[in-house]
């Protein structure tokens, strides 16, 4: 009974959403303010609707109602209730309908906080919020349905893939998922711009934070991703240049330079066009990541079951979303004239070379992710390309941004004097060549250039950011008072600046000075890395509540003294037969000590020799730290007062600043 | 400058910039490039023993050894012929015989020298190029490593 609810609910939410599109682009085309506001409504019911149907197929699984196909392919008597909450998106169907769950809670949310926007404006992105939404309904009803019942009815289901029995993997996908359709409402509220025709500073006040919320949650959703692979995969990477991950940087990429060229729209006029095309390609970029994703004509550890009618659909979508943008675009943006000249140095001349790089950045991680489906297509052979691809493309192009970045608040709008900038950069710029070029000795590791590149780029991003913040405290008599009269804004951009800094090194220091080994250790042997030792004890069998494992002991000395004891498992999940391996890891902020089981020598004996992978990874942590500050300030920005005033300031109607 | 100059300045260094960024991309691509082989391509053709590549098969059943240390041997089949390969190191947990798995290394002297070995997560899954590559005459997965992968699951 349950089920069929969540699926007539699913239904209903469709038809709603048709609503959605279509009476408040009557009421806009007639302006006719009563049609206009029936688009609210309808955003607050559709949510409600796929809510009700996405608790249904929760209840489902929490009941483990095995008549429905996708529950009995998903869970098992035995999963843990946490396990059996967060297995609802564990695979395609349901991580669709927290997609449009999602979706719809954003389209819910611009209906609620955005009710003094101009009728018009508000009417039109609730209506594409609307039109998005018909597709993904579509897409799930039609290709990929959650509620599909199961005859006959199995007596147990096959269980949760192992590898999403995490804890990380509770929060990764809500979050990341958060992130993506975040970037719809940038892009509703581009389209409503380029159909006004009115593009002002109140429009990118609006846009800003909804892009900068966005923008967090996909910031929080790319790290914590990082984190699980390098848990739970065993191979104590945190990045794999992995085309589901591009699927992910790629908005993120393009969505920082949102940000960026949203406030020179705001505070300069300028940048107009550009804005609005990046808005637009932030979110095809989602969509172009939840095609290669969903449809599985890339290799890669995320791809879901290939199914081909389900890619044809998306990406059917995709040049449909994308066709309609850019003959809009085309049409209209024209229209947008930027105010005065942008004179190169100057705030807004910087971040437009923080875009231009962001930007190519990302093309080159798309070009990198597709070569491969190109290749295939103009019969030039399988391929593939890897981790030195992208290495090799991406630092150059980001290491210039780290420069950019200290000048973030020195340099002012219009025109900056170039003495004051270069009397503010001496300080932190001494200071960061010092520190880059001692940390590599001080934590007793060779001088690479590399390192001390980064380190000097990272601390430079770190001090300046400091320095901004000191300056403005200095500028009060009392320093408490400072402290609190700096605005959020301000804090929210050097918090993720110093977040990019603590990021950077954390990336150097990882990639150059980490040691790996495999080893093969009997109990009581022991195995050196890095000045540590790592005795291991041996094999005790443990069950957990749907796996048994083989629990090692691990204890590791540095000097003489012991430092940790570490308890590496592999699991054998009853359900599914399949093996996992639990690394187990020691950290500080300056190193990680990770050790991962491989396997018994000898598959019969495994109280006998075992392969184990052992790392020392010098500043593991700073590498997630770093992502966690950037979406930190993110959030900090986007409790900014203005925003609020915003608000409040945009009751009376807009004034074109625009010749229609 | 007037101002004309000064954007034509400006239109010209950005397009230098991007040729620029283009040429490093695409000079990049080509040389991380990893072409696919089955090991019917390796046995049939000679392969330079310079170049990195992906091979794609079958574990046959019986043929994993192990050697000194973490050393193993074993060879991968597709469904006409089979190639020996070296690994040393922690094989994936999904590395089973019969299984399909894709390996990351070079030719040298007739085996192959793997320095990287994958097995995907999900074992009904396999990557489409190998599962293209396996295929036999009449569209199948039914040649004899694929056999033997039913007698192993059994």
């Amino acid at each position: 009974m349950i089920p069929e609810l969540g699926h007539f609910a699913l239904i209903a939410a469709l038809l709603v959403a048709v609503l959605q599109l279509l009476l408040p682009a009557w009421g806009v085309y007639r302006r006719d303010r009563r049609l206009m506001a029936t688009a609210a409504s309808a955003a607050q019911t559709q949510f409600l609707l796929i809510l009700t149907s996405y608790l249904c197929l929760t209840w489902a699984f929490v009941s483990r109602d095995w008549s429905l196909a996708y529950v009995a392919a998903n869970s098992h008597s035995d999963l843990p209730l946490a396990y059996r909450i967060s297995a609802v998106w564990g695979a395609h169907e349901g991580s669709m309908l927290l997609w449009v769950l999602m979706l719809s809670a954003w389209g819910a949310a611009v209906s609620v906080f955005n009710r003094r926007l101009p009728p018009d404006l508000a009417a039109t992105t609730l209506a594409v919020l609307g039109a998005v939404g018909i597709g993904f309904l579509l897409f799930i009803l039609l290709t990929s349905n959650p509620f599909t019942v199961n005859f006959p009815v199995p007596d147990n289901g096959r269980d949760l893939n192992p590898l999403l029995q995490d804890p990380g993997l509770v929060i990764h996908p809500p979050m990341l998922y958060m992130g993506y359709v975040g970037f719809s409402v940038a892009f509703a509220f581009a389209l409503a711009a380029l159909i006004s025709g009115r593009l002002d500073a109140a429009w990118a006040r609006w846009t800003r934070p909804w892009t900068t919320t966005a923008w967090l949650f996909l910031t929080g959703g790319i790290t914590l991703g990082s984190w699980w692979a390098y848990h739970e995969l065993g191979w104590g990477g945190w990045w794999f240049w992995d085309p589901v991950e591009n699927a992910s940087f790629m908005p993120w990429l393009v969505g920082t330079a949102l940000i960026h060229s949203l406030a020179v729209t705001e505070k300069r006029g300028q940048l107009k066009a550009w804005t609005v095309l990046l808005a637009i390609l932030a979110f095809a970029l989602s969509l172009l990541g939840t095609f290669l994703v969903r449809s599985g004509v890339l290799v890669s550890v995320h791809a879901f079951a290939t199914d081909p009618a389900r890619g044809i659909f998306i990406l059917s979508f995709l040049a449909a979303v994308l066709g309609i943008a850019f003959v809009l675009y085309a049409w209209r943006a024209p229209r947008f004239v930027s105010e005065g000249e942008l004179a190169l140095f100057s705030r807004e001349g910087l971040l437009l070379l923080n875009n231009v790089f962001l930007v190519t950045a990302a093309a080159a991680v798309l070009l990198g992710t597709l070569y491969p489906l190109l290749a295939e297509a103009f019969n030039l052979g399988k391929v593939s390309v890897g981790p030195p691809y992208f290495n090799m493309v991406f630092l150059p192009l980001t290491a210039p941004l780290a420069v950019l970045i200290g000048f973030a608040s020195s340099v002012g709008w219009k025109r900056a004097r170039v003495a004051e900038v270069f009397r503010r950069a001496r300080l932190p710029l001494l200071a960061a060549l010092i520190g880059g070029a001692l940390l590599p000795l001080l934590l007793g590791h060779r001088l690479l250039i590399p390192a001390v590149a980064g380190g000097v780029l990272a601390l430079w991003m770190l001090l300046t950011s400091v320095q901004e913040l000191w300056r403005r405290v200095r500028a009060r008599r009392e320093a408490w008072a400072g402290l609190t009269q700096i605005p959020r804004a301000v804090w929210g951009m050097s918090l993720a600046h110093a977040g990019l800094g603590v990021w950077v090194l954390g990336v150097t220091f990882v990639s150059l000075y980490s040691i790996e080994q495999d080893v093969r250790l009997g109990p009581g042997q022991t195995a050196e890395l890095a000045g540590y030792a790592f005795r291991f004890d041996g094999i005790v069998p443990r069950p957990g509540p749907n796996y048994d494992a083989d629990h090692a002991q691990v204890q590791i000395e540095h000097e003489g003294r012991p430092v940790a004891s570490l308890q590496p498992e592999k699991r054998l999940y009853r359900a599914t037969r399949q093996v996992m391996t639990e690394a187990a890891v020691d950290h500080t902020p300056l190193r990680d000590l990770y050790v991962a089981l491989g396997e018994p020598i000898d598959k019969n004996n495994a109280g006998g020799d075992w392969a184990l992978r052992l790392y020392y990874k010098p500043m593991m942590r700073l590498v997630w730290w770093g992502g966690v500050l950037m979406a930190l300030g993110g959030l900090i920005a986007v409790s900014d007062r203005r925003y609020r005033l915003a608000r409040v300031a945009s009751t009376q109607p807009l004034s074109s600043q625009v010749p229609a | 400058m007037t101002k004309r100059q000064k954007r034509m300045a400006a239109v010209a260094a950005l397009l230098l910039g991007l040729g620029l960024s283009a040429y490093f991309v695409l000079s990049a691509a080509r040389k991380n490039m990893m072409y696919f082989y089955t090991p019917t391509d390796l046995v049939e053709h000679r392969v330079s023993e310079d170049a990195r590549l992906r091979l794609g098969g079958l574990v046959t059943v019986g043929s994993l050894k192990r050697g000194e240390g973490l050393n193993v041997e074993f060879t991968l089949a597709d469904c006409e012929k089979s190639l020996p390969v070296r690994y040393q190191g922690i094989l994936p947990d999904l590395f089973r015989e019969g299984q399909g798995i894709v390996a990351t290394g070079r030719m040298q002297q007739g085996t192959f020298v793997a320095d990287e070995v994958l097995a995907k997560h999900d074992e009904n899954y396999m990557p489409p190029e190998l599962a293209k590559s396996l295929k036999s005459a009449d569209g199948k997965h039914n040649c004899a490593p694929f056999k033997s992968m039913q007698q192993a699951a059994r």
